[in-house]
Parts: C-alpha cells; sequence; structure tokens
C-alpha cells in the first residue's frame, strides 16, 4: 500500500473525510489518501456560514482536473466557519490537506454522532481495504 | 481490472508510480505525478506519452489508393509517399465512424492510425467497403505507439537519431534509428504543441522508451498520462471521437471543413454530408470559456436565456490559461465568439461565452498547412 498520512489525533469517515474535535465544534477537511486519490485539486464548492449538514449526506464537492467528488456531512450540524481561501488557492487541499486545506468548522447537533467517528487505526484499514 | 489488455509498457507505467485506469479497453496511466505538472512539462518542454492503444489498420495492393480515397473525407491520392493527413471515415448518412490519421507508405500502401475503441469497428467498416484484392489487415496489436510531445521534442530526438527529425515537416513521416530501435517517425500529435508520434514494432517499445527517456533528460523529458493528453487536446480543441464526434455527427457541424473534400473526389457519405449541409445543421460544436467559477464537464447542459440548447462535450480547467474552457453543440445562431451562454452544474447556472479556437496557439511549428491533428 502506498503511504497515507492518517494522524492519530483524528477522527474520520469512510468517506475519506477527517474530523478535529475542538470543544464543542469539530473542523473537518478531506484525508491524505482522498487527496492523493484525486490528485490536482483544481475547485473546491464549500456551503455558507449557517447552512445546516445532515450526516452522511452531500454538502459540497472538489474537483481535480479530472475528478468530481462529492463532500458528505461526517456529522450533523451548523456551520460556523468555511475556508475562503480554498476559493482562490484550491491547491491548499493537496499541499496541507489537514491544516491550511480544511474546510469546514461545524456545531454538531450530536456530541454521539461525533463519538461514533473511525478512529485512525480503523481508518488506515479501510483504506487498506479497498488498495488490495 | 480482468479482460483489459496492456500494452507493451505497462510494467514501466507501474515503475513510474502511473496511476492506472481502464480507457477503451487498456490499462493505461491517467497520470504519473501530477496531470498539471504533465500538462506543463509538454507546453514548455517534452512530454512522452504511451499511446500504444492505438490501432493501425493497413490497406495495401492494387486499388488501395482508390478504396482510401473513397473511405475517407480528405483527399489523399494528391498526397506523396511520407505524406500523412487527417481525416474521417463517414457513413452512408454522413455522420463519423471515426476520426483518423491517414499514412502514405507507397503507391498502393497505406495504413491509418484509428482510435483505440473503434479498431474493430473501423476494420470491419473498412473491409465491407474496400475492393477484394486490397489487402485490409489490423496491425494494432504488433504496433506500439510513443507520442513525443512538446517545443524541446525534436532537440530529444537530435540527441538518440540517426537522420535529421528536425527538418522534417509537419504531417510527414520517415523511418529512422533511435538507439537501437527502428520506428517510423511521424511529426504529427494530439496536444497542440510540437511533437513526433513514433510507431515501432511492440518487441522495441521498451527499448525505444529507454532511449527517449535517456535522451530526454537534458530537456527536461517529463512521462505524461492521459489525463494530460485529454487537457492538452483540449486546448488545442482537437476533437475526441465519442465526445464532438460520433455516427451521427457529421464532420462539419464539428467544426472539420478542411478535412473534407465537398466538391473534390467522391468518398463514402459525401452525398449525405452535402446535403445535410445545403438543408441547414441543427447543431455546430463551439469553444466556451466560463466567466464565473466553476468546470463544466461533459454531459453538462448548455442553455442560453434560461433555455436549454445544447450540451457540453468535453470540459476542463486549462492549466495554460488558468481558467475553464470546454466544448459543446449549440444551434447555428448561438455560435459567434461574444454569445452568452450558461453551463448548468449541479443545478447552477454558470455564465460561459463562445470563443474562438484554438483556446491556446501552441508551439507548432507550421511547415506546410496541412492537416490540424497538431
Amino acid at each position: 500500500m502506498a503511504d497515507y498520512d492518517i494522524p492519530q489525533e483524528l477522527r474520520y469517515t469512510r468517506e475519506d473525510e477527517w474530523v478535529r474535535i475542538e470543544g464543542e465544534r469539530v473542523v473537518l477537511g478531506i484525508t491524505d489518501y482522498a487527496q492523493q486519490q484525486l490528485g490536482d485539486v483544481v475547485f473546491v464548492e464549500l456551503p455558507a456560514v449557517g447552512a445546516t449538514l445532515e450526516r452522511g449526506e452531500p454538502f459540497g464537492v472538489v474537483e481535480s482536473v479530472k475528478a468530481v467528488a462529492d463532500l458528505f456531512g461526517p456529522v450533523s450540524g451548523r456551520v460556523v466557519e468555511v475556508n475562503a481561501t480554498l476559493a482562490d488557492e484550491p491547491e491548499l487541499v493537496n499541499q496541507d490537506c489537514y491544516g491550511d486545506g480544511w474546510m469546514l468548522v461545524l456545531e454538531p447537533d450530536d456530541p454521539a454522532e461525533v463519538e461514533a467517528l473511525l478512529v485512525a487505526s480503523d481508518y488506515r484499514q479501510h483504506v487498506k481495504d479497498r488498495a488490495e | 481490472m480482468s479482460g483489459l489488455r496492456r500494452t507493451p509498457l505497462f510494467e514501466v507505467h507501474q515503475q513510474l508510480g502511473g496511476r492506472l485506469v481502464p480507457f477503451a479497453g487498456f490499462e493505461l496511466p491517467v497520470q504519473y505525478r501530477s496531470i498539471l505538472e504533465e500538462h506543463a512539462a509538454v507546453r514548455e518542454r517534452v512530454g512522452l506519452f504511451d499511446v500504444s492503444h492505438m490501432g493501425q489498420l493497413h490497406l495495401q495492393g492494387r486499388g488501395a489508393t482508390a478504396a482510401v480515397e473513397w473511405l475517407v473525407s480528405c483527399p489523399v491520392a494528391s498526397l506523396q509517399t511520407g505524406r500523412v493527413r487527417y481525416g474521417c471515415l463517414c457513413n452512408e448518412s454522413g455522420g463519423v465512424v471515426d476520426d483518423v490519421t491517414v499514412y502514405r507508405l507507397g503507391d498502393e500502401h497505406w495504413f491509418l492510425c484509428v482510435n483505440a475503441s473503434n479498431i474493430e469497428k473501423d476494420y470491419r467498416w473498412i473491409v465491407r467497403h474496400t475492393p477484394a484484392g486490397v489487402d485490409v489487415r489490423d496491425r494494432s496489436g504488433e504496433t506500439a505507439l510513443l507520442a513525443l510531445q512538446g517545443p524541446a521534442s525534436a532537440a530529444v530526438l537530435a540527441a538518440c537519431s540517426d537522420v535529421d527529425l528536425g527538418a522534417l515537416p509537419r504531417f510527414a513521416f520517415t523511418r529512422a534509428k533511435l538507439g537501437a530501435s527502428e520506428a517510423l517517425v511521424s511529426r504529427t500529435g494530439y496536444t497542440g504543441s510540437d511533437g513526433f508520434e513514433l510507431y515501432c514494432s511492440s518487441a522495441d517499445a521498451l527499448a525505444l522508451w529507454e532511449t527517449l527517456c535517456l535522451a530526454g533528460a537534458a530537456h527536461g523529458l517529463a512521462p505524461a498520462g492521459l489525463g494530460a493528453r485529454d487537457t492538452l487536446r483540449l486546448e488545442a480543441a482537437l476533437p475526441l471521437y465519442g465526445h464532438e464526434l460520433d455516427d451521427e455527427t457529421s464532420p462539419l457541424e464539428a467544426r472539420l471543413d478542411r478535412f473534407v473534400k465537398l466538391g473534390g473526389a467522391p468518398f463514402l457519405g459525401g452525398e449525405a454530408i452535402a446535403r445535410r449541409k445545403q438543408t441547414g445543421h441543427a447543431k455546430l460544436l463551439v469553444g466556451f470559456e466560463l466567466t464565473e467559477r466553476g468546470i463544466a464537464r461533459a454531459g453538462h447542459a448548455l442553455s442560453h436565456a434560461r433555455a436549454e440548447v445544447g450540451v457540453v462535450t468535453s470540459g476542463a480547467p486549462s492549466p495554460t490559461l488558468q481558467k475553464s474552457i470546454g466544448l459543446g453543440y449549440v444551434p447555428l445562431a448561438l455560435a459567434d465568439p461574444g454569445t452568452r451562454l450558461e453551463v448548468l452544474v449541479r443545478g447552477r447556472s454558470i455564465a460561459a461565452q463562445v470563443v474562438q479556437t484554438p483556446f491556446v496557439r501552441g508551439s507548432v511549428r507550421v511547415v506546410r498547412k496541412e492537416g490540424s491533428r497538431g
């Protein structure tokens, strides 16, 4: 399996998003595996502040030169911050997917949904299963 | 990926870390490191593509020249040995069976380089419309094809060839020895930049690839995949069969007038093409660019004044222009540059306007005004 960065302290979805828990809020983006699979990201479409996300429902789109990928809500919640820089610098998703390439900050509706997200070792296994 | 065919360079693609995807029944690299980097390498320096999936159909024997003249939309009887021309195989209703490059190997010996997805279809079509005395042979399986494309491609060949290939005019070809490999070298391509296509036997493909990589190292040569091939040809507004061209579309609707000999020698489909022209075409291919953020993709609807008027056949971000471009069919009245259109992307309407094509004028060195598959 190719080498993918999967930080220990983050939580994950089967749709290749990462979630960082920061008190009552969560930050989210797409994983290193996802950005490598996509290739050069050239366009990111995100909801506006105040929008609501439903767990498992599409809320935005990431496009690379060749591919279009939906973004799915990792948990239900309200958008409180959007990374507006990605509109002009979508390549940040490739360059720093866990840092400057973050996408949204959410206020989750239900802390239990956050708790149910995958831990790093489970996500690593999920990536490995698909690579084989 | 079972059931997929592999080119003689499959293992090279694996070693280079190419991302292999199914394409036209073959397992081929869509990219190695980055489509954007590979695209830039071709526009600025030189890129090397394995396009061995493309087909080569030979016609040989007395009557071959007349057969080819009847089969393709471009004039060929006037072509000298050692010259290439681009044209279409057309059906009786004036649609396009395939778009091809036609090579004259001798008085009565020709070969057509055809799209991988159409090899069997074209072979059957050609056999059906060629007199029995002409030998029609599919040599796709035993032939490899490498495309060396970009402004430095002539310099790369100068470093490894026994012939002065830099002097080869555009749309001409010759045999050459490159390192230990024999190849038929043609000054053609599908990128809009200067470049060469090199045909060799499958057995020689690996040696030829390595010779070119070695000679290209000093020129910043990068292996390039199908992803960059597609963005490059789109910037040059070169049609892709199955997108801009199909069995229903007239080559004139696709703006290939320069490659259709209306008024010249009769050819298969020519009467229907002329009739359709006289009746008036229902649609015309246009190039457009988005004037708002977003990316148009094949299949998206095109609208004008909120009425749906056509469809996107190809679309991508242009790495050279740093904006979104596309090709699509619209009614004649909306085909003029400057016309406002909208692309419907996921339920949203994004502003676009018709522009002149090609979108990017590459570094093609026009030696003779002939053909467009450059």
